[in-house]
């Protein structure tokens, strides 16, 4: 269905190839995983499908790129647009009309599809994906989980053999991840269509996945194979295959079904060692929340939430999406005004902080870490944190260092990676030293290496005594590093507790390893390599 | 089943009709709202403008739909106050000087004799100001009616009638309708975080350093529009030569062209001229040929298009009525449509005019409400 015939991307005519020599055949009907550093030239990889490179993006491809028999140097994106479907990663971005119904017919509008054939196939699609009850709403007040689905059914009712989704999951909490996974699946085992797609949360799809496509990097050819082949030796893999790693289970085993076929043995030998825990020193209270309630003119964001975070916790909020957790992290910093109930920071209303004073108290680095900068290269950014924080000139910059050493002072924010970029407004954050920090979705689009190395900052920023709290999907995250964690549905807190205790306690918030090795609250590989190793329990703060 | 559709009454036509929440057909709206500026574009009389700009506001009142465009109407009428302001301080301080009667006793700079023409305040007179408020309130009519309209019509809906022969012209113009709301949300949003970063919210400064990341965002934000746009099939079927394309490039540029210098001899100046009219007939004619010839070319299909029912073209034919019945009233009593300012007189009122402005209103009621939940 896909065929690459020695295909090379290069974006300047004498620059290095993104994609070299790349020789492989994706069959119909399958569902194809591709996994890779940011960087690697994922992205180009998916846009070559359907000729958005080079026909959109520039660049020049060398070799063939054929699919279903069409050459994509022939055929632009919008000839191929009745065979190929496109769900790029954000897809309000790319809605082009406002409500659900007309959004599934754009694409057959375009490809001149006849009227009455055009009304069936909404009608079929919308059933398909579980639609039905949205389709007159506008696109804009859904949630992220219906958007993307929208998204897949934009370009399946035209129809195409091949869907090439970028990310699909990595904004939504885990039920909505669930759910256009097993929307996915169901079009390839019902309708035979191939599925190629991009994610960096392999923990969420590897399973799902016929072969994987792993890049290893720009230039070099791509490794090609079954999932528990390419994950046995990636670099790039879920939690349970460190595991596997760790307890030398072979062959690898790529589903918790496996992983736990396997896993008595090592269930035998940890029964009698505790789990560590993470214990947070007593410590002063940073900030309080109490009866906080948020209103917007048509809904209730928060409907009196209390809570306090100490100096040293790691407090995970999670929740679906549009479960409030913004709304918390906002009125925290004083972005919004909330309806009742009272807020404290350092016995301080953030409301009545001016931008100068607030940042002494609280930081926050907002989902998108780019509405932060403003500058036109590193070096001015962090001049001018400088000024903002009223600290000694270089000051930023010697915590850009730390976080981040390979960041040149010369680059433009804007062509960071978005690790990069996450790491250079959490310096920014951290240089009028803050007792409170806050990130909102910090590892949206981060690949593993810098999902680990926010991981090490944020505990080590802990142990130096700050408060950190996160609003986060990802529950491998949580297990990682949370003293703490808060769940909220629909403007309240439904649970919270120490992150062993509530994590374990739902499917939906379990980390893989705990998933293998329940009934035993471990959460992480680290954990259980350590009790293996008889290593010392350092893992309490 | 068969049984028992057959056992209902049918429904009645006035149910059909109006009483279903339903859109009203987005170029209904315009046509309309263009008739509404035609005629106000013709006469001076504070009475006649005022009246319009009543009747559009009824009109929004009663059928605005609920959706973030439909408020940008209260953004047009402040606009018109402006342009009224602007216009009359405009006159107060530098305009012509003029007339007889004095309003405010004001020191004037005295310039030297050269420079005759040119004023500097001095005292204010009632008949220049007064002229120039007439003009300002004729703009201000204008800008209240277009308002009025794009509150009305959803612009997504109206896009769909954008001729997918221009393909270019067809992007460009989708990616600005989702550019402009987009915007300014991040606006708002970036601003918020620049306190975050220890700044004071206010100022020019703080403005001009908060338009970088947004014009970042907006901007990436259009190249994955245009993206997505491209990589659905928009524009697709556009096999046609290369003489074919500038050719119908060229018929829709003149036709533009005629119909703005057409435009300009209709309203710029004042009298009516046959050649205003003539070529704007004839521009618009142009244009809308060289896209139909276009258009024949694609392959485009339409799901659930609008449709013209009676209400909807009710709607334009008033539009075109209320333009038509100035047009009577200027040929019949000039003196009705340009209120004289010396002498200032108060303005007359003549019965074809004043059955235009009520008519204006009708769409008000005769045509359904918009849908509850918008789009």
């Amino acid at each position: 269905m896909i065929e690459f015939d020695h295909a090379s991307i290069r974006y300047s005519a004498d620059g290095p190839a993104v994609l070299a020599e790349v020789d492989l055949t994706i069959m119909e009907g399958e569902l194809v995983l591709v996994v890779g550093a940011t960087g690697s030239g994922k992205s180009t990889f998916l846009g070559a499908i359907n000729g958005l490179v080079p026909h959109f993006s520039g660049g020049y491809l060398t070799g063939e790129i054929r699919i279903d028999g069409r050459a994509t140097s022939q055929h632009r994106p919008r000839d191929l647009a009745d065979l190929v479907g496109v769900v790029p990663q954000d897809p309000l971005a790319s809605f082009v009309t406002d409500t659900v119904e007309e959004e599934l017919a754009y694409t057959m509008e375009c490809l001149g599809i006849a009227p009455d054939v055009m009304r069936r196939r909404v009608e079929e699609t919308l059933d398909l994906l579980g639609l039905e009850e949205l389709r007159g709403r506008p696109l804009r007040t859904l949630s992220g989980g219906q958007r993307q689905r929208v998204a897949i059914g934009a370009v399946l009712t035209a129809h195409p053999k091949v869907l090439v989704l970028d990310e699909p999951t990595s904004a939504l909490d885990p039920g909505a991840a669930e759910e256009v996974l097993a929307a996915l699946h169901r079009l390839v085992h019902d309708l035979g269509v191939t599925v190629v797609l991009a994610e960096h949360r392999l923990e969420r799809v590897v399973q799902y996945a016929d072969r994987v496509i792993a890049l290893p990097g720009p230039g070099i050819s791509p490794i090609i194979g079954e999932p528990s082949l390419v994950m046995a030796t990636a670099t790039i893999a879920p939690p349970v295959v460190h595991l596997a790693r760790t307890a030398g289970w072979n062959p690898t085993p790529i589903t918790i079904r496996d992983a736990r076929r396997q896993a008595e043995p090592l269930r035998q030998l940890l029964s009698g060692i505790t789990p560590p825990v993470r214990v947070v020193p007593d410590s002063s209270t940073v900030a309080s929340l109490e009866a906080l309630v948020v209103a917007y003119p048509d809904v209730l964001a928060l409907k009196g939430v209390d809570m306090s975070i100490r100096r040293g916790e790691i407090v995970a909020l999670m929740g679906r999406n549009g479960a409030g957790k913004s709304s918390l992290l906002n009125s925290l910093v004083g972005t919004i005004q909330p309806s009742a109930g009272r807020i404290s920071v350092d016995g301080r209303d953030p409301r009545s902080l001016s931008g100068p004073e607030l940042v002494r108290y609280i930081g926050l680095v907002p989902q998108d870490s780019g509405d932060l900068l403003e500058a036109s290269t590193v070096f001015d950014e962090c001049a001018a944190s400088d000024r903002d924080a009223r600290c000694a000139p270089g000051t930023t910059r010697a915590i850009v260092a730390l976080l981040a050493a390979e960041i040149q002072d010369t680059t433009h924010p804007r062509d960071l990676s978005e690790g990069q970029r996450l790491l250079l407004a959490l310096a920014i954050i951290l240089a009028a030293r803050p007792a409170l920090i806050c990130l909102d979705e910090p590892t949206r689009g981060l690949d593993y290496h810098t999902k680990q190395r926010l991981t090490e900052i944020i505990t080590d920023l802990a142990k130096a005594g700050h408060a950190v709290v996160l609003a986060t999907h990802d529950v491998e995250l949580t297990a990682e590093l949370a003293t703490r964690v808060v769940i909220l549905a629909d403007g309240e807190v439904v649970a919270d507790g120490p992150t062993a205790e509530i994590t374990t306690a739902s499917p939906m918030f379990a980390p893989q390893v705990a998933k293998v090795l329940a009934p035993g609250r471990w959460l992480t590989v680290g954990q259980v390599h350590a009790a293996l190793t008889g290593d010392v329990q350092e893992d309490s703060a | 089943m068969a049984t028992a559709t057959s056992t209902l009454p049918p429904v009645p036509e006035r149910l059909r009709m109006h009483h279903v929440n339903r859109w009203l057909h987005p170029v209904a709206w315009w046509a309309w709202a263009a008739g509404l500026a035609i005629a106000a574009s013709t006469t001076t009389n504070p009475l006649l403008l005022a009246g319009l700009m009543v009747s559009a506001g009824v009109v929004v009142e009663l059928r605005k739909p609920v959706a973030p465009w439909a408020r940008s109407f209260s953004f047009f009428v402040k606009l018109a106050i402006l342009v009224v302001a602007i216009r009359v301080l405009a006159q107060v301080l530098i305009g012509a000087p003029g007339g007889t009667i004095t309003v405010i006793p004001l020191p004037g700079a005295d310039l030297p004799e050269w420079l005759a023409g040119i004023r500097l305040g001095g005292d204010v007179m009632l008949e220049p100001v007064l002229a120039a408020f007439y003009d300002g309130l004729r703009l201000a009519a204008i800008l209240v009616v277009i308002g009025a309209a794009s509150s009305l019509a959803s612009p997504a809906r109206l896009l769909k009638s954008v001729p997918a022969a221009v393909y270019e012209v067809g992007v460009s113009v989708v990616v600005a309708a989702t550019f402009l709301p987009q915007l300014v949300a991040d606006v708002s949003r970036v601003r918020a975080n620049r306190r975050l970063r220890g700044r004071r919210e206010t100022g020019v400064r703080g403005f001009a350093a908060a338009s970088m990341p947004v014009l970042h965002g907006a901007m990436d934000r259009s190249i994955m529009l245009a993206a997505a746009m491209d990589s659905r099939g928009y524009g697709r079927a556009g096999h046609r030569s290369p003489t074919e394309r500038s050719l119908s490039t060229a018929a829709l540029l003149a036709g533009l062209v005629f119909a703005t210098i057409g435009a300009y001899g209709l309203l710029g100046t004042g009298a009516a001229t046959w050649w205003g009219p003539t070529l704007v007939v004839v521009g618009i004619a142009s244009a809308v040929t060289s896209l139909m010839l276009a258009g024949r070319r694609s392959i485009r299909t339409r799901y659930r298009p609008n449709s013209w029912s009676a209400s909807d073209v009710g709607t334009a034919v008033i539009g075109v009525l209320v333009a038509g019945l100035f047009f009577v009233s200027a040929a019949l009593s000039p003196e009705s449509m340009a209120t004289s300012t010396s002498p200032p007189m108060w303005p007359t009122l003549s019965v074809p005019a004043v059955v235009g402005v009520v008519l204006a209103a009708l769409p008000a009621f005769i045509t359904p409400a918009p849908p509850k939940e918008a789009s």
